[in-house]
């Protein structure tokens, strides 16, 4: 499915070993994500994402040491000759806590400062400011001060200040744990539509596939430092439903429920991954 | 609101719904400024934190709040310690709560060195190491994986036997549904309804007015009524029950009619 669109992400034989870590956490990992995909990456915990991720805007080699091997391309660009600084205008990263990435005295300012060290006109900060405070939902909030803040309000201005980077690419490490449901899907659903008009590449880390699944066009799932699988959502969940249970991932529970019926030769057909497919399938089964 | 002894309580609603505050309460860690909270009959206004944190353990969403010490060792003994325990107690129950959260090969780690599901269970058993009667979760799901949880729930099901009270402040909707616990349903500072699980997650307007979604089961069956099937299904267990029952009828059906 990259094929069709130009390359944003490009491995070829990643590896990495951190500093006086006895094993490799990224081991042969060969992959192309086209740019305006979203792809959702999950495994079980240890398993190589985060630092798969750490590698897209150089915070791995230059902020976590080690051994890194083989090639990763960004926007063509080998990220092991390029600064962080210059690789976070390419690669947004939305880290798994909010509170990581907050500093400024209010929100306003905490998502102006990425903008403002671009050395940007003021319209231009003030327009990108606007903008990505307008996608996230987090205008009425300009004022506060981070810390006043919910997990999940954090967790939005976060995003702000990445999308005023207008990056090619963004990351979110488990972006829906700190956001109450109605809240997660909001985000998901603004991550999407920016993908869509703006054409910026989208990886989701997530152990749970049934808040992201009807987003994500790819699933990447990794073990051991390995891509164990790479496909269309529904295709890797029927083929390695099994597996992936046994990884951990948290699967959606329509498929979950549609795996123990077909064990049972209560149906036949390919698992469903949306609550829709499901309904559909079983009313054509009762009604007969 | 009440909480008795061997309950099982999930505090859900929207972000900012004052979930955090109101568990905060529960040790005396925030004071009311109208109104009473107290715990085994004593005023919280008149203890101190430390007395009633014996008996109210509070686990915080950031584990990150809570971790200081060098190993993992250290760090789950520490309030034992604090607590006046023999030293050979305090080894004994360390060992015991790491063994339970799957956290004893970790012993000797630093805790900053491990991944954030992983601190979080190490936060978890700092907690739980002092065994305290009442035991309040903020968010405890967040990082872990569907093994995790399994685990989490296993272990609260066995706390809740053992007459421990535990309460979790969650947006978790699915592991509430494949819990079943009593849910306190808040918004905007007040509590809005109070029930069991399916009750309450199979309810358009609470789930509406909480800002939660419905779990996948609970969308499945409300979908599903004109074949006679209940509305209020919320975990995979139950959902697969009734339909066994439904498509084995169907089944039969088919082959008698051919």
């Amino acid at each position: 499915m990259a094929g069709t669109r130009a390359e944003t992400i490009a491995a070829k034989g990643l590896g990495f070993q951190y500093a006086g870590s006895p094993s490799k956490a990224l081991d042969d990992i060969n992959i192309a994500i086209g740019q305006g995909e979203f792809l959702l990456l999950t495994g079980p915990s240890g398993c190589g994402k985060t630092t798969l991720c750490r590698c897209l805007n150089g915070l791995i080699p230059n902020f976590h040491p080690g051994e890194m091997s083989g090639e990763l391309l960004v926007d063509g660009i080998s990220v092991a000759a390029e600064t962080t600084s210059e690789l976070s205008r390419k690669v947004g990263y939305v880290f798994q806590n909010p509170e990581n990435q907050l500093f400024a005295l209010t929100v306003e300012k905490d998502v102006a400062f990425g903008p403002e060290n671009l050395g940007l006109t003021r319209e231009e900060i003030r327009d990108r400011v606007d903008w990505a405070m307008g996608a996230t939902g987090t205008v009425a909030l300009k004022d506060l001060a981070p810390y006043e803040l919910s997990g999940g309000q954090q967790q939005r201005v976060a995003l702000a200040g990445v999308l005023a980077m207008k990056p090619s690419v963004i990351v979110l490490d488990e972006p829906t744990s700190f956001l109450d449901p109605r809240t997660a899907e909001e985000v998901m659903g603004a991550v999407d539509n920016l993908r869509r008009e703006n054409g910026i590449t989208v990886i989701v880390v997530e152990h749970r596939l049934d808040l992201v699944g009807r987003y994500a066009e790819r699933i990447v799932v990794m073990d051991h430092g390995r891509i164990v699988a790479d496909g269309k959502v529904e295709d890797v969940l029927d083929a390695e439903f099994d597996r992936l249970s046994g990884l951990g991932i948290g699967l959606p529970k329509v498929s979950l429920l549609w795996s123990l019926l077909k064990r049972d030769g209560l149906v036949s057909e390919r698992l469903p991954t949306h609550v829709e497919s499901a309904v559909k399938m079983l009313s054509e089964r009762l009604r007969n | 609101m009440k909480i008795d002894s061997g309950d099982f309580l999930a505090i859900m609603g929207e972000n900012g719904a004052g979930k955090t505050t109101l568990a905060k309460q529960l040790n005396g860690l925030l004071k009311p400024s109208l109104g009473k909270v107290t715990v085994d009959g004593d005023d919280t206004t008149k203890k101190s934190v430390a007395q009633l944190s014996r008996r109210v353990g509070i686990v915080f969403q950031n584990p990150d709040h809570l971790l200081f010490s060098e190993t993992v060792k250290e760090e789950v003994g520490f309030a034992l310690k604090n607590f006046g325990f023999e030293p050979d107690v305090v080894v004994k129950q360390v060992e015991r709560t790491l063994e339970a959260l799957d956290l004893a090969h970790y012993a000797d780690t630093s805790p900053f060195l491990l991944s954030g599901g992983e601190r979080k269970r190490v936060a978890l058993a700092a907690v739980l190491a002092w065994e305290p009667d009442y035991l309040v979760l903020d968010e405890p799901t967040i990082g872990q994986d569907y093994q995790q949880k399994e685990r989490l729930r296993n272990f609260i099901l066995q706390l809740n036997s053992q007459g421990k009270a535990v309460v979790m402040v969650t947006h978790d909707v699915e592991f509430v549904a494949e819990c079943n616990p009593k849910v306190v349903l808040m918004s905007k500072g007040r509590i809005v309804a109070q029930g069991q699980a399916d009750e309450i997650l199979s309810d358009d307007d609470l789930i509406q007015k909480a800002s939660l979604v419905k779990p996948q089961m609970a969308k499945l069956f409300s979908q599903l009524g004109e074949f006679g099937l209940p509305r209020d299904v919320v975990d995979v267990h139950r959902a697969k029950m009734l339909l066994e029952e439904k498509l084995s009828e169907v089944k039969i059906r088919v082959a008698q009619s051919s």
